[in-house]
Formats: structure tokens, sequence, C-alpha cells
């Protein structure tokens, strides 16, 4: 388990890294927190011949967050944006989506925006991403850049629409418009494993307090994370009165994800659509003022 | 202070080291040595054709690459059987590389040496190895068909086959036993492989001293002793030119008890062959494919039992998955056989085992050996009986208990040790008790329906066991007081983590009167102590505590022979305290151990002031007599052994309360209860914490851990990612009652404890579960996804 030989480089700024990425063309890799390609490349299933360590790029460990969003840089860690009450104001998904990415040191160390360009369907942040329909920003050396929606970002398994010789500089989290509430909710097999299963919620509603937008992004559910519009099943009702049951079942007749050895296509196909209703109502309830949704403590069944 | 300490929860003395980093582990030996790397099969079964190795000879820093046709005699040889037994017909290890066929993904074929491991890898990866590919057997039944061979010379996959049978009393074998009783059932069971995994894979450093023509090896093993014998055996060289030491060791769990390994022989011949020092530390990839599983079994059970549950016959025929080799035997299923009667009298008994080769990683000894899948069978018949009958499940276990006054009691069969299984002592009624009050048993029917109105699913189980533990045939101490008061204890078995150095220091403390800091204690060194077994089978503190004990009352009773002389008294008078030898009630004539020490080895020469008061003519010893009386050594030391009769048998019951999401099937353990008795404690707080541990890996067993094989024999999950080891926020809090029956059989009345954690963990769970859902659990481990379909399958 010792990688096989590579070039390693260190640029010391944006330019230096847009350039050494743009000569090593499909051979480059970018380092940022390494949680997954260092044990890839150990396990020599990744042998990229020019690794580009961008932490000397610390002017991309930023988090701006504003009334429109929160712009998360390509150094910025899991836990600083975790940590980050701007970001949690701006966008909550962000932080109950964080606390489920893995163990507290792995966040220190691991990136938001690595997670999203390494594009594991199991992962959090591509179905928060998927779910607020936010972007991520691509830049390239001679200064073209360019911002791809997530609907277009994510591509497959570990696939993203990354080119060659491009750097993902930073990602942006759309802020929640008003009376809107988000929930994660994730089953993995123990603590901080890649889910079986999960959903990133946001509900909104109206001024009557009815339900005119429900979407889902699920976790492990399809080769990207899969995005499902509940909008209509919710049938503009208020929160309390909506059919989660139909909800949960709506989601589960939408997905189609494959077995593993640690869950079967059915018991993923089941679990997403519990996770997904629950995710959804706790969403409802937080849209509706009734504080922000603290996690799965007293959960009620839904069985 | 007192000196006491026999029975005190002392803090651990290896912590500090341990936990600050400062413990020297065998990749931390060695910095300047070349690198081992091995090609290993990415099949499961095939005949090698070719081996070409050209385009590695670029690789920079390359040194060497061994395949089997460069290796000479002996070592060259399969690798020893090291437990014989009648039953296994068909024994069969590896070759250290292989020679022609390979029977296991992970089997080693090619050794590279180079300058370190990054090189050696990038050599072994352009090395080219042409197999001819066979057919894989995998699965235990499949293999049990034996439709597809995994030896040629082995026929129908059997290694081996053993019947043991105990009549009842009135003489009726098991068979008409349960055909006689008045209730009869017949199922099935399932266990699934795990591994020990300890965080620390194997390893292998050895230097070789040109000039000296000596080797020392550095192995993180369970046996130092053993590995030296079989090391010199193998290389052709005087046992005595050959030292072998366990470092810090993290963690062995039975995995390292396996010896030699292949990398065990061919590191340190590499080592003499080149004059350089070469070392091995083994991955976790390697450690998945190449060392050792463990558990897999497919057991069929036949029961008959009367109205109150008394079991009149049962009947087991276990298939026992044994992988690819078979180094260590059959203890594994014989444990499994043997103590499965648990803490029961049974009517008639009939166990049959067949130990069957797959094309998968051997199968040998993993803490509890072979007894949590025992246990998993005995307790599961338990729970059967008692829903079967409409019976509490504790009752039904007290119905068949050993009673306290039927000790010792003869279960009429062979232990592994060869000897009969006869249980020294023990109080299972008593232990129920404190287990059914600690958990509430009786109250929780209550707690359940409370529950169940909110919505919440919950489920009780329990499970008991008996543990054969301190298996001989022997362990050994050395005990000196040097003349500057300090005690040095040493026992040849090794530690990997049990706390050895503060158990064994509390004996010589409490049994030499001094104290604790004064003694210091080194295990696993053959430079130290040659002659020793090696820890497993919960043995070190039964064994090397009852010859420590033994070793320091010889000098003990040296030392107050010598401070007799001195103080002009008798020896029965005196006493020992604080490190001090004086006259019981009179404190003012005392002479200090170490002063005693200086005066049992008679000097010529004076290399400081102690010293002196040893020297012909200080006036020490009496001009009518030699300096060392006949019959006497110089020095204050003392060496001795223990060798039991037989086994001891500790004993314990679990009981856990667990809660299963009625959506999700997500299982949560929400309470873990365990009554232990080990006879007498040494230390309390290490105890506990070999229970917590064992525990631990009991959860692994029952609700995580599985080896997934393709039917090609590829092992799926080879990682610490999708292996699942559970994590601390997996494990619950783990309540804890001690009972201490001593026992009768050695000096100092102690049971072991090693592996009792883990023993019974998925019996309870899956007691639990099934209490909880109403389903039959009869296979473990299970996942939230195995009992969503379980609920599926039955329309829920």
């Amino acid at each position: 388990m010792k990688p096989p030989p590579f070039d390693y480089h260190a640029p010391r700024d944006l330019g230096e890294a847009l350039a050494v990425l743009a000569g090593a063309g499909a051979g480059g890799k970018v380092l940022a927190g390494g949680q997954s390609l260092i044990p890839l490349m150990n396990m020599r299933l990744a042998a990229p011949a020019h690794l580009v360590d961008i932490n000397r790029l610390t002017g991309l460990a930023t988090i701006e967050a504003d009334a429109g969003g929160v712009r998360v840089g390509a150094l910025a860690r899991h836990a600083a944006v975790e940590r980050s009450a701007d970001a949690a104001r701006a966008q909550p998904l962000l932080r109950s989506a964080l606390r489920q990415v893995a163990h507290p040191v792995i966040r220190n160390r691991g990136t938001v925006v690595g997670s999203l360009v390494h594009a594991d369907p199991a992962a959090e942040l591509p179905a928060v991403l998927a779910v607020l329909g936010g972007s991520v920003r691509l830049a390239r050396h001679g200064g073209g850049q360019r911002d791809v929606p997530a609907g277009e970002f994510f591509t497959g398994p570990l696939e993203s629409a990354l080119r060659p010789g491009e750097l993902a500089v930073s990602a942006f989290f759309p802020a929640l418009p008003p009376r809107a509430g988000t929930a994660f909710r994730e089953v993995a097999r123990r603590h901080g494993d890649y889910a079986m299963a999960g959903a990133a919620a946001v509900v909104v509603l109206d001024e009557d307090l009815r339900i005119v937008s429900a979407r889902v992004a699920c976790v492990s559910a399809g080769p990207v994370p899969v995005t499902i519009d509940v909008s209509q099943v919710c049938d503009r009702r208020p929160a309390a009165s909506a059919d989660w049951a139909a909800v949960a079942a709506a989601v589960r007749d939408r997905v189609d994800p494959e077995a593993d050895i640690h869950a079967t296509a059915d018991y993923r196909r089941h679990l997403t659509g519990v996770l997904a209703g629950r995710a959804l109502r706790a969403a409802a309830r937080e849209a509706a003022g009734d504080g922000r949704d603290a996690g799965e403590a007293g959960e009620p069944s839904d069985g | 202070m007192t000196t006491r300490l026999f029975g005190e929860p002392v803090q651990r003395r290896e912590d500090r080291r341990l936990i600050t980093g400062q413990g020297l582990f065998l990749d931390d030996l060695g910095r300047d040595a070349l690198a081992a790397a091995f090609v290993r099969s990415p099949h499961a079964h095939a005949r090698v054709r070719d081996i070409d190795v050209s385009a590695a000879l670029d690789v920079d820093g390359l040194v060497a690459i061994y395949t089997w046709e460069d290796l000479p005699e002996r070592v060259r040889d399969p690798l020893p059987l090291l437990i014989p037994h009648p039953a296994l017909t068909h024994g069969r290890t590896a070759y250290p590389l292989a020679r022609d066929v390979v029977r296991h993904v992970g089997e080693p074929v090619v050794m590279v040496v180079a300058r370190d491991r990054y090189l050696a890898e990038d050599a072994a990866a352009l090395i080219e190895v042409d197999y001819e590919i066979l057919k894989p057997v995998v699965g235990i039944e499949e293999a049990a068909l034996g439709s597809h061979l995994v030896h040629d010379d082995v026929p129908g996959n059997v290694g081996a086959h053993l019947v043991q049978e105990v009549p009842s009393r009135a003489g009726l074998g098991a068979g008409r036993a349960i055909d006689a009783a008045p209730h009869t059932l017949a199922f099935r069971l399932d266990i699934e492989r795990s591994a020990s995994t300890p965080l620390e894979g194997r390893g292998v450093y050895a230097r070789w001293d040109a000039d000296d023509r000596s080797l020392r090896v550095y192995s993180s093993t369970q046996t130092s002793t053993s590995v030296r014998m079989a090391i010199a055996a193998k290389l052709g060289l005087p046992l005595p030119s050959v030292e072998v030491v366990a470092p810090d060791v993290g963690g062995g769990f039975g995995v390292k008890i396996v010896h030699p390994w292949p990398e065990e022989v061919l590191v340190p011949w590499a080592a003499m062959l080149l004059g350089r020092e070469v070392k091995w530390a083994e991955d976790r990839r390697e450690h998945f494919i190449s060392s050792a599983h463990e558990r897999g079994q497919v057991q069929h059970v036949r029961v008959g039992f009367d109205d109150e549950g008394h079991v009149l016959g049962l009947d087991v025929t276990i298939l026992h998955d044994h992988g690819a080799y078979t180094p260590y035997g059959i203890i594994v299923p014989i444990i499994t056989a043997t103590q499965l009667l648990g803490p029961y009298r049974i009517g008639a008994y009939r166990v049959e085992f067949s130990s069957i080769y797959t094309n998968t990683v051997q199968v040998t000894p993993y803490r509890g050996a072979g007894r949590p899948q025992a246990v998993f069978c005995m307790e599961r018949t338990m729970d059967r009986i008692a829903a079967h009958l409409g019976l509490d499940r504790a009752q039904v276990r007290a119905a068949n208990f050993i009673q306290p006054d039927e000790f010792p009691y003869d279960q009429g069969m062979v232990f592994q040790d060869g000897r009969p299984l006869i249980y020294d002592s023990g109080d299972y009624p008593e232990s129920l008790r404190m287990l059914k009050e600690m958990i509430g048993w009786d109250g929780f029917p209550a707690m359940k329906a409370e529950a169940a109105a909110r919505g919440r699913r919950l489920g009780i189980g329990l499970g008991c066991y008996v543990e054969g533990t301190g298996v001989g045939p022997y362990e050994g101490g050395h005990v000196q007081v040097t003349s500057d008061g300090r005690v040095h204890v040493s026992t040849g078995l090794t530690s990997q983590g049990q706390g050895h150095e503060t158990v064994f220091a509390q004996i010589a403390a409490t049994e030499l009167g001094v104290p604790l800091e004064k003694v210091s204690v080194v295990t696993g060194d053959t430079r130290r102590f040659g002659y020793a077994v090696g820890t497993f089978a919960s043995r070190a503190a039964v064994m090397s505590g009852n010859a420590i004990a033994l070793a320091c009352r010889k000098v003990r009773e040296k030392a107050l022979r010598i401070a007799a002389d001195a103080l002009e008294a008798d020896p029965r008078d005196l006493e020992i305290e604080d490190g001090l030898v004086r006259v019981v009630g009179n404190p003012e004539a005392s002479v200090p151990l170490a002063t005693v020490a200086v005066l049992s080895n008679p000097l010529r020469y004076a290399f400081d002031e102690e010293a002196a008061r040893a020297t012909q003519f200080s006036g020490a010893t009496p001009m009518d007599r030699p300096p060392v009386p006949e019959g006497e050594e110089p020095g204050l030391e003392g060496r001795d052994y223990y060798s039991p009769v037989r086994s001891t048998f500790a004993s314990g019951m679990h009981a856990a309360i667990v809660e299963t999401d009625p959506d999700t099937a997500e299982i949560r353990i929400l309470r873990y209860a365990v009554v232990h008795d080990c006879g007498r404690l040494i230390n309390p707080m290490i105890v506990e914490g070999q229970i917590h541990g064992g525990v631990a890996q009991g959860v692994g067993g029952a609700l995580y851990e599985r080896m997934v094989y393709d039917g090609h024999g590829q092992l799926l999950n080879a990682s610490f990612m999708d292996f699942l080891m559970p994590y601390a926020t997996e494990v619950p809090a783990i309540e804890t009652a001690h009972l201490e029956t001593p026992s009768p059989l050695n000096p100092l009345g102690i049971k072991g404890a090693g592996e009792a954690g883990v023993i019974p963990v998925s019996a309870v769970i899956a007691s639990a579960i099934e209490d909880a859902e109403g389903l039959p659990i009869d296979r473990m481990p299970i996942s939230p996804a195995e009992l969503y379909e379980l609920r599926r399958a039955a329309g829920r």
C-alpha cells in the first residue's frame, strides 16, 4: 500500500497552479485535503503522473456568505465551513450535512470543493449542491473561468464535468427563499461511514404556510445525486396534514439504487423513501417556524 | 505503602508508554533495513505456469527477487502442521512461496527485497506471473459437495472428520434420547467469517551478525520462543545462535499465534543470505488476504427436551470452513464441539464435525476460538426450547445448569488440550441471579410494552458460556533481585497489550513484599527466558502468573534464609514488607532485600560499597563452610514453572436490551450487562478492560463484520472501509459485575479472562433481536438490510 512514482508540484499561487495543471493535462490530479485521493493512490487504484498540491494557495481557503448564499473556496476545510456561523445562517443545510461527513479528523483536513469534485454519489455534499441548485466554478490557465450548475456537474460515479487542466476554485450554495426549511437524514452502517441511503431536503411554504415546493436529493440512490421534486404530492397542504407516507412512496418509486455488500437494492430503495419522508417532514417543520431542525432525536415512526 | 497489590485495580504501567507514542512496534525498528514486499496471487485457485521478473530488474534500488525455485532445502519445504490430530487425516500446509498451485487470493508467490518498501512494491508490480486458472471452491456447503477439489489428493475437500458422543446416564445415545423426548426441534444455524484484525499487522525484522554468526529476529508474534525454534530448524542454525524478540505488539487476538508465517522464515533467510538487515511490515490489504480468518460454520441441530425444558438429547452436526490450509490443525472446531455444552448438564450429546477445505484464507483461532459459534448454537437452542414451551428464557437455562455442589463436573469429553473436559469450579445460578438483577430482566416486559405504546420496538436477550482457559503444557517465570533492591521478572510468553507488565508485577510485588515501582517485567524475549508456549487461550495470567508466583516463593525462601543468618533469627520469624526483611514484632531487627541480594553472591572483587559487604575479608560468610553452601547457587534469583493437570473453566453470562427501528431496520444496543467469573481477580480494572474489548469485538461479529467472498474467491471487502470493525460509536457502554469462584487447580486460584467478552455476544444480540421482532434469528451477523429482508419474507 505505497503509491507508484509521481511528480509532485507545490505551486505558490493560482496562476502557477493553473499553468502546472495545464501542462500536466490528463495526467494531473489536484491534492487538496487528500482524504480520498491518498488512499486511492496507496492502494494503487489511482496513479496520477502529476500531483498538484494546492495547499499553499491560502487565498482559496475562503467562506463568503451573504444574503444570496455561500461561496466556498477550494481550500476551505469541511470543519471550517461546518463551524462558520455566517455560512449556517445563509444556508443551514450545509452545516447539517457536514456533520454527517465522516469523522472530525477527516473533516479537519478534507475540503468541501474536493468532495464535490470527487463526485461520489454516496457522499453528502454533492446531494446538498444538487438539491439547492448550486454550482461549481472551474478555472483554467489563460484566464478562462466557467460556472457549471449542479445538474450538469455530476456526470457519473466519481465523474464530473471538470476537464483536464481545470481547477475547481469554488462552489456556490444559494441561500433559501423566505419560509423555507432544510433537513438532512442518512443511515450509514457505522457512524461516519458512507451512507447506505440519505436525503437532503428543501421545503418552501407560501404565506398561509402551505407547501409550495418540496425537493430532495438522494444519496447512494444512483450514479449521481438523484434530485426529486415531490411538490405535487404535497398538494399545497400545510406541513401538519401532508401525506408523508405518500411522499415517501413517491420518492421510493422514483429511485433505482444498486445493491452492494452492505445493502440490497430493495432495502436501499425502501430506506431512501423513509429518509426522504423524514427529511422533508423535518424541513417543512423548520419552514413553518417550529425552530431549526434538531436532527433525528425523538423522530416519530413513519411505520 | 502497602505491598498487598494482588486484587487491586492498579493502573496499567504500560499505558504511559503506549498512549504517548513511546511504544516500539515492529515497524518502529530497523529504520535502515532493506524492505521486503510480496507478489501475491490475484486468483483463488490457479497453477503457476511461469514467472517473468525481467521488467522488475530495472527498478532502481532493487536488491533481490526470490521465487520458490530459489529457496534452499528446508526453507523451501511446506510450513509445519503445528497441531496434528488423529482426526486430521488430510492436513495440508502451504509452501512459503507458491511452488505450483495457489489456493487462495493473497498466497505469496514472489518475494522482492529493495532499498525501501515503495521501490519493493514498484518492482513487485512489474513481475508477470502467468497463471492457469483453476475452478475455485468457495462456500462451505459448495466445498462439502466435493465436486471440485482444493487439493487434488484430498477427496471431498474433507480435512478432518470427528465424532464425539456422550451417552446419557441411562446409557442412551443422543439420537435415541432425542427420539424418546416429549418435545423435539430441528433447525439450522449459520455463522459467517470474521478475523482477528489487530490494528498492527504482522511483521518481521531480521539482523544477521556475520562475525558472530548469530541471528536476531524481531517478530510481531504471540510466541517468540516457538518462532525461534522454527527459524533455527528452517535455517539450520544452532538454537543458541538465534534470538527472537516480540517488541510492543499492537494486538494479536489469535492470528499471531500461528507460526512460522512464510515471512518469518523468508525474511531471516534473506537477511542471512544478503548480509543485510531486512524488514517486512504487513499492510492492511495483505493482512486481510494473507493471514487468517475464523468463525465460518454451518450447524445442524436436533434437540429433545421435556416439559420443563431439560435437554434430554442434543445432536449437532457442524460444517467448519478451515480455508485453504490447516497449519493450526483443527483446534477451532474441537473447541466448538466441546465448549458447546456451556454451563449445562445435557442428557445425551453427540457432536460431529467435518472440517472442509475452501479456496479462501486459512482459518486459525481468533479470540474466542470456536466458542462464539458453540455458544450461538447452544443459546439459540435454549431460546428455541423456551419459545416452544412458552417458558421464560432464563428459566429454561436455570433448569439445565450444573449446580455449585456438582464440581468438579466431568462433561465426559476430550478438550482441546487432549485432557478430560472437567470443570473445576463455578456458580452458575448465582451468575444468572446477578445478571437478571443488573439488566432488570423481570421488569423488562413492562418496559417493552411501554416503549411499544410510543412506537418503539425493544427486545432483551441473554447468553451463558463456559470457557476453558489456561491450557498447558506449561509456562515459566524467572525472578531476580539485584543488589540495588530491584526485582527483575521475566517470562517467555509474549504481550499484545493485555497489561502483563502490570499484573505480573502485582503478583511479584505481593509475593516478595516489595513496592510495585521496584519490579520490572520482560515478556516475549528469548534472551531473557527461552522456555515458553505462547499467549493464547486466555492463558497468560493462569500460566505465567502462577509460574512467577512460584518463582517468587523460591526467591522469598532464599531471602529469608540468608536474612535469618544475618539477623541471627529463625527464618520462620521473618517477614518482608516494603522491601525490608524483618523480625516479626521487632522492627529494629531488619535488613533490606538489596543487602540480602548482596550477601547472596559472595565476591572477590568490590566494585562499589554495597559489593564490598560480600567480599572475602568482610566476614560475611562463616569460615567453617564454603562461601556458596552445598545445594545453593550464588545470587538471589529463582526460576520455576507451572504445568497444570488440566484447564481451568471460567464462565460468564451477558444480557442486552436492543432497539430496532420499525422503518429503517437499524439495530441499536441500548444496554449491555456482563457477569463474569474468572476466579480470583489479580486486577479488576484490567479484567474489565479485557471484557470491554471482547464485547466490542463481539458486537463486531454480531452486527458488522463479515468476509464477503464472491464466487471467484475474491474477498470484496479487504479494507477497513468495507470490513466494518465497530468504532467506539457502535459499542455500547458495558456494565460489568464480577463473581469470584477460585480455581482449586492453581496456587493463585485464578482463571483466564482474555477471550471472555467476545464469546456470547452474537448469541445475546440474536436473542434480543428475536425478542424485539418476533422473527427467528438463525444467522449472524445481521445487518439492517438483512433484518429488512427477514421482515419482508415474513410479510411485514
